[in-house]
């Protein structure tokens, strides 16, 4: 194969376009900008830890199934861990969203990053609805039999059926994971091409 | 964790607020307050080693 005939390959294209825009010291660098020493900036970490306890704690569930998380002391407490780890994640997520929107995140050709952001927060809370719903006990009969009047109300209902919980369950532990952690990783992603967003007083500086 | 449940008291109505068309139970509210008092804390309190990375740089 001529070395033209390589140039042409998708797989080298590809390469060199994810190499170019991504190379190794820029999606894990050593250092980080002086700005960056604040605590305003921990909370999007702290939500991407959160999510890695989400989805391990749910992993187990998924193999243990429900009799074992309502009926063991180790299901209560995988269960708990569930729960506790999806409040931390939606708390920091927020202050990080606080931070984010008042620090004009989408500035320097940032939009994306924004935008997916945005986006794995709406994912987010869709996945913990259906969680919610996903509970088989009498908590999940009260939230979907409360839910499904609003979903109806929208015509939602006739292809998402809250009342049904085998879908309920497929969209929480197939789609909705998928969903959440795609547009995370892409989030990152976006975050390593594009930097982390400088104060609106190091950008006037920049600009200077 | 008896003495959890004598702190919270799980097998009761919960408490809401009510005022106008805002109604909200406390338990959401205290979870909002406290995510305000953390981006508050977050913008103020100082980092360690900031001072530090800043001599560096």
């Amino acid at each position: 194969m001529s070395t033209t005939e390589i140039d042409r390959q998708w797989t080298t294209r590809l390469r060199k376009r994810a190499a170019g825009k991504l190379p190794p010291e820029k999606l894990l660098p050593d250092t980080q900008p002086s700005y960056v020493s604040s605590w305003i900036y921990v909370f999007g970490v702290t939500t991407l830890a959160a999510l890695v306890i989400v989805i391990v704690t749910g992993c187990i569930l998924a193999i243990e199934g429900p009799q074992w998380w309502h009926s063991s002391d180790i299901g209560h407490f995988v269960n708990s861990m569930h729960l506790w780890s999806v409040e931390i994640f939606f708390f920091a997520m927020i202050v990080h969203l606080w931070g984010k929107y008042f620090m004009g995140a989408w500035r320097g050709g940032r939009t994306l990053t924004w935008m997916t952001g945005c986006v794995t927060f709406f994912a987010s809370i869709l996945a913990g609805f259906t969680g919610y719903v996903s509970q088989t006990n009498f908590d999940s009969q009260w939230i979907s039999t409360q839910a499904k009047d609003g979903i109806n109300a929208t015509g939602g209902g006739s292809f998402f059926n809250v009342l049904n919980l085998g879908q309920m369950l497929m969209w929480h532990i197939v789609i909705l994971p998928i969903a959440a952690i795609a547009l995370t990783a892409m989030h990152v992603l976006l975050v390593r091409i594009k930097g982390v967003v400088p104060p609106y007083e190091e950008d006037t500086e920049i600009a200077r | 964790m008896a003495w959890l449940g004598s702190i919270v008291p799980l097998d009761h109505l919960g408490h809401y607020i009510h005022w106008h068309f805002i109604l909200i139970s406390v338990s959401n509210l205290i979870v909002i307050c406290l995510m305000v008092a953390t981006f508050v804390a977050a913008l103020f309190l100082p980092f360690p080693g900031r001072s530090r990375r800043k001599e560096n740089q």
